[in-house]
């Protein structure tokens, strides 16, 4: 007997939606036809933007920064040129493989309306999409799937629970691995009507019923996602058995965004998934995942060491998307994007502490990339924020804006609620493809 | 706002809103004062759980990793010299994880057994309480060693007294030093950093200088908060005051001194009077910084800050301001002493409310769980599997903020869905040797609505009853 998982995962293929949203009660993915994929992703820790696109020919930059300054092109463990005066670090070659095939762009010296230096804070204008780090519940990336209502849950978060960025009124729900045997539906049955009063776990419980069911059908079939899942999907792990592959035995992290030996290996098999997802005909609309450990207060390395590690990393796990995204990368945008800078003088650990000015990615096939967006403010001392880092000149929601605007369709007067008191902030043009 | 009478809703609150769930037993043993039976347990003189016997000292694990990292060092420079492969050093870096991972898995499973066996085990939320307040994270790897070590050391044998004393044990803690990186943080004008200067004709980029980490995080999470009123020259004072803050046994000119330990290193120090907050502190070596941290202790934002976390934690998301004002109140009358705070917690009517507000975190989730069913399994591999399956490992909130603290953090979709997995997993390794229905009244006794009464009775099976009761609305939230 075909059971409730496998009929939505049918429906899934097909892409019947009307059969799975009738499948199921209140919620189902139907995105739009001709919806474009965007996914966001949030570098939490603060990343510095002058060790991952290093402005190499800035004539203050090897100064500042000396022992971490990233050697010129052609130099060992030199920087990748991008445009002669900009490079990408050298562990991130695919990223410049995008960027040489139009894919990619880089906007520098940006930031969000946050000034202070608090990565909490930061990471709450970042995701609010206020100008305050408080009294805004929601995020912006919820709000802008408000303007685009009518469609089911089109916001997926990657982890096991939704970061503010995509928190709010619209339903949205999340997915990461699973390392426990599936729920049997008859179970789910009872819960459902255990939650019968209970308005947030039902909600809860529709939402991940909805997600199981297309995340059975989108998982990678690469054998190293084979082996992840046989590894882990051996029953009962929980309490009887000792199987080492429970992963306690890890040597750091275990949490999906936490970089490990291999260099994110989990979050590239995550990250791989969303595109499959995302490529979905009934799949989500929009994605957002997080990568942390960029704090780097002390011995932060150059083209080697400590940040090269997570952006080689960060570099495999945007490849891994794209690939999960198969032919829709073509019109997909993502933006990667971190809560503030790093200081732009070396510190006394040969680290650097909290900063401004920022560096983003905006790549996808439907990016206008090949280029580096930054109104450079120069590395001198009087050039800086407050005589320490780097100056933003370019707004970041204006970026955000541009990309909903141009990208999802949403209109000028409904971003200015998904970006409350950025009216003076207009949106960049010409950020995706036409 | 409802008054609770009912003894043993009453004890059932207390067991579940401030402590980590209730064993068998436990509910009748609170009945008769729920109040007097929470605040004996931080009434009491400290003594550490004989879970925690034997564990190694911060001070042991610290020395054998230093020692290991200037062993590598020492191969570094013999691979630059042709000496040694890429290979050799690769190994070397994976080796020093590994020396720590045996550490920090006797530290979790050990403070898993004492939560699982506890008689206070509101004590033991205060302790986590604590230990996320002042939050070191294992994806730093010396924090594999030492995450477990603050909180036995310098974390739970403080929580019961002045705030002050808890505060500057944190903050001289080998792991904290450590952890934001202020162990090489030098003064521009101390002797070595002087030294430094005249060596380095040119401007000393990178040389030798201030790190203001452990400063922000003090001023922002430990103490003022983020709103406390404090600016970025206080900042970088206050890293100034700290310079000198430093633990034994590094590497090249910090090898002296006792490995592993704090360590004042005078000549690292700043010297000279600094104006913090507008109070000015004369050279005193690190007596300078012993009174800034009295003074941020003893400060109306961190009274303030302090309070709205406790409350936000063991009550609502969105803490009452008058008990925030209350506490905060207490605090300073008392010179910071936590014992008077948490009584003014738990004497306060509105944190006595019927319906649980909010949705327990996986920790909670889990040693709740555990606690219900009296299951310790053995190996410590799998007894800290649940914690990574649900997504809380122990100590490795990834950031100086700790995990979060309000339910939009934790009652994620797919939250859900590990949850009911893991339950499954759990009942079908209990199987038919509880009652759904007893266990419910041992673990909430009045707490259980009638509808999920009705939904334990109908389940297909002994096991998938269980599930039902660890799903519950009830059991998910406190």
């Amino acid at each position: 007997m075909r059971n409730r998982r496998q009929f939505l995962a049918a429906g899934a293929r097909l892409g019947i939606g009307a059969l799975v949203a009738g499948a199921l009660p209140g919620v189902t993915f139907a995105a739009a036809p001709g919806g474009r994929p965007f996914v966001v992703v949030i570098l939490r820790g603060a990343l510095d933007g002058l060790s991952a696109v290093p402005p190499y020919r800035d004539p203050d930059y090897a100064t500042a920064r000396g022992p971490i300054a990233i050697a010129r092109p052609g130099d060992t463990h030199g920087a990748l040129d991008l445009d002669g005066f900009f490079g990408l670090h050298p562990a991130m070659p695919l990223l410049q493989e995008r960027y040489r095939a139009g894919e990619l762009l880089i906007v520098h010296a940006t930031a969000s309306a946050y000034r202070d230096r608090s990565h909490f804070d930061g990471q709450n204008v970042l995701e609010n999409g206020g100008d305050r780090p408080s009294g805004t519940a929601s995020g912006w990336l919820n709000r802008a799937l408000g303007a685009l209502a009518g469609r089911g849950i089109d916001g997926l978060a990657l982890g096991q629970n939704v970061p503010l960025i995509l928190r709010g009124p619209v339903p949205v729900t999340s997915w990461a691995p699973s390392r426990l045997p599936e729920v049997e539906p008859e179970l789910v049955t009872r819960l459902r009507d255990l939650y019968s009063h209970d308005a947030i776990l039902s909600a809860r419980l529709d939402e991940a019923t909805q997600i199981e069911a297309l995340a059975d059908d989108e998982k990678p079939t690469s054998p190293a996602m084979s082996d992840a899942n046989a590894a882990v999907s051996n029953g009962n792990v929980a309490m009887a058995d000792g199987n080492a592959a429970m992963s306690a035995s890890a040597p750091v992290g275990g949490a999906a965004a936490q970089p490990n030996a291999g260099g994110y290996q989990r979050l590239k098999l995550i990250a791989q998934t969303a595109g499959r997802m995302l490529a979905a005909p009934t799949g989500p609309r929009v994605a957002v995942f997080d990568a942390t450990g960029w704090d780097t207060h002390a011995a932060e390395g150059a083209g080697e060491g400590q940040l090269a590690a997570r952006l080689g990393g960060l570099d495999g796990v945007l490849d891994a998307l794209r690939s999960g995204l198969g032919a829709e990368w073509s019109r997909t945008a993502v933006l990667v994007c971190t809560e503030f800078g790093r200081t732009v003088q070396v510190n006394g650990t040969r680290g650097t502490d909290h900063g401004t000015g920022a560096a983003a990615f905006v790549l996808g096939g439907a990016v206008r990339g090949g280029r580096v967006l930054a109104d450079w403010p120069g590395l001198g001392e009087r050039q800086r924020y407050e005589g320490r880092d780097l100056r933003a000149t370019t707004d970041l929601r204006a970026v955000a804006k541009g990309l909903l605007r141009d990208h999802l369709g949403i209109g000028d007067s409904a971003l200015n609620d998904v970006f409350p008191g950025s009216e003076r902030v207009p949106a960049t043009r010409d950020l995706v493809r036409a | 706002m409802p008054v609770i009478v009912d003894a043993m809703t009453q004890a059932a609150i207390a067991a579940n809103r401030f402590g980590f769930g209730a064993r068998p037993g436990d509910l009748a043993a609170a009945a008769s004062d729920p109040r007097g039976w929470l605040l004996a347990q931080v009434r009491s003189p400290y003594q550490a759980p004989p879970e925690l016997d034997g564990l190694a000292s911060s001070k042991d694990i610290l020395a054998g990793y230093l020692r290991a990292r200037r062993e590598r060092a020492l191969e570094k420079k013999a691979a630059s010299q042709g000496v040694a492969s890429d290979q050799t050093l690769k190994l070397a870096l994976i080796g020093l994880g590994k020396q720590l991972q045996p550490y920090y898995m006797e530290q979790a499973a050990a403070r898993t057994r004492a939560v699982l066996a506890s008689d206070a085990s509101f004590r033991e939320r205060l302790v986590h309480f604590w230990s996320n307040h002042f939050a070191v994270s294992v994806d730093k790897q010396i924090c594999l060693g030492t995450a477990g070590a603050l909180e036995n050391e310098a974390i739970r044998p403080r929580i019961t007294g002045r705030f002050a004393d808890l505060l500057l044990a944190v903050e001289t803690h080998p792991a904290m030093i450590t952890y934001l990186d202020n162990q090489r943080s030098v003064g521009p004008h101390s002797d070595l950093g002087l030294r430094a200067a005249r060596r380095f004709a040119e401007p000393t980029a990178g040389k030798l200088g201030l790190n203001e980490n452990l400063a922000r995080e003090i001023l922002e999470l430990h103490t003022l908060g983020v709103d406390g009123g404090y600016s970025q020259a206080d900042v970088t004072t206050f890293a100034a005051v700290l310079t000198g803050w430093s633990i034994g046994g590094g590497e090249g000119r910090f090898a002296d001194g006792e490995p592993g330990t704090f360590q004042f290193r005078a000549n690292l120090h700043e010297p000279g009077a600094k104006t913090l907050l507008g109070r000015r502190y004369g050279e005193d070596g690190m007596a300078q910084g012993r009174a800034v941290l009295a003074d941020l202790a003893a400060h109306p934002a961190t009274a303030r800050h302090l309070a709205t976390k406790l409350v936000r934690h063991f009550v609502a998301d969105d803490p009452s301001a008058d008990l925030v004002d209350r506490l905060a109140r207490i605090y300073l009358a008392h010179d910071g002493n936590l014992t008077q705070v948490y009584s003014a917690l738990v004497h306060w009517d509105g944190a006595w409310q019927k319906d649980a507000r909010k949705f327990k975190q996986p920790h909670e989730f889990i040693y709740s769980a555990l606690r219900a069913f009296e299951v310790t399994p053995r190996d410590p591999k799998v007894l800290l599997s649940s914690f990574d399956v649900l997504g809380q490992r122990h100590w490795s909130p990834g950031s100086p903020a700790g995990w979060p603290d309000r339910e939009a953090d934790w009652d994620g979709a797919d939250a859900l869905m590990k949850r009911i997995e893991w339950s499954v997993a759990l009942s079908d390794h209990i199987g038919d040797s509880h009652s759904a229905r007893a266990a419910a009244g041992a673990a909430l006794g009045p707490l259980v609505t009638a509808h999920t009464q009705k939904a334990l009775e109908d389940a297909a099976s002994g096991s998938q009853a269980l599930t039902m009761l660890l799903m519950s609305p009830e059991f998910q939230r406190r």
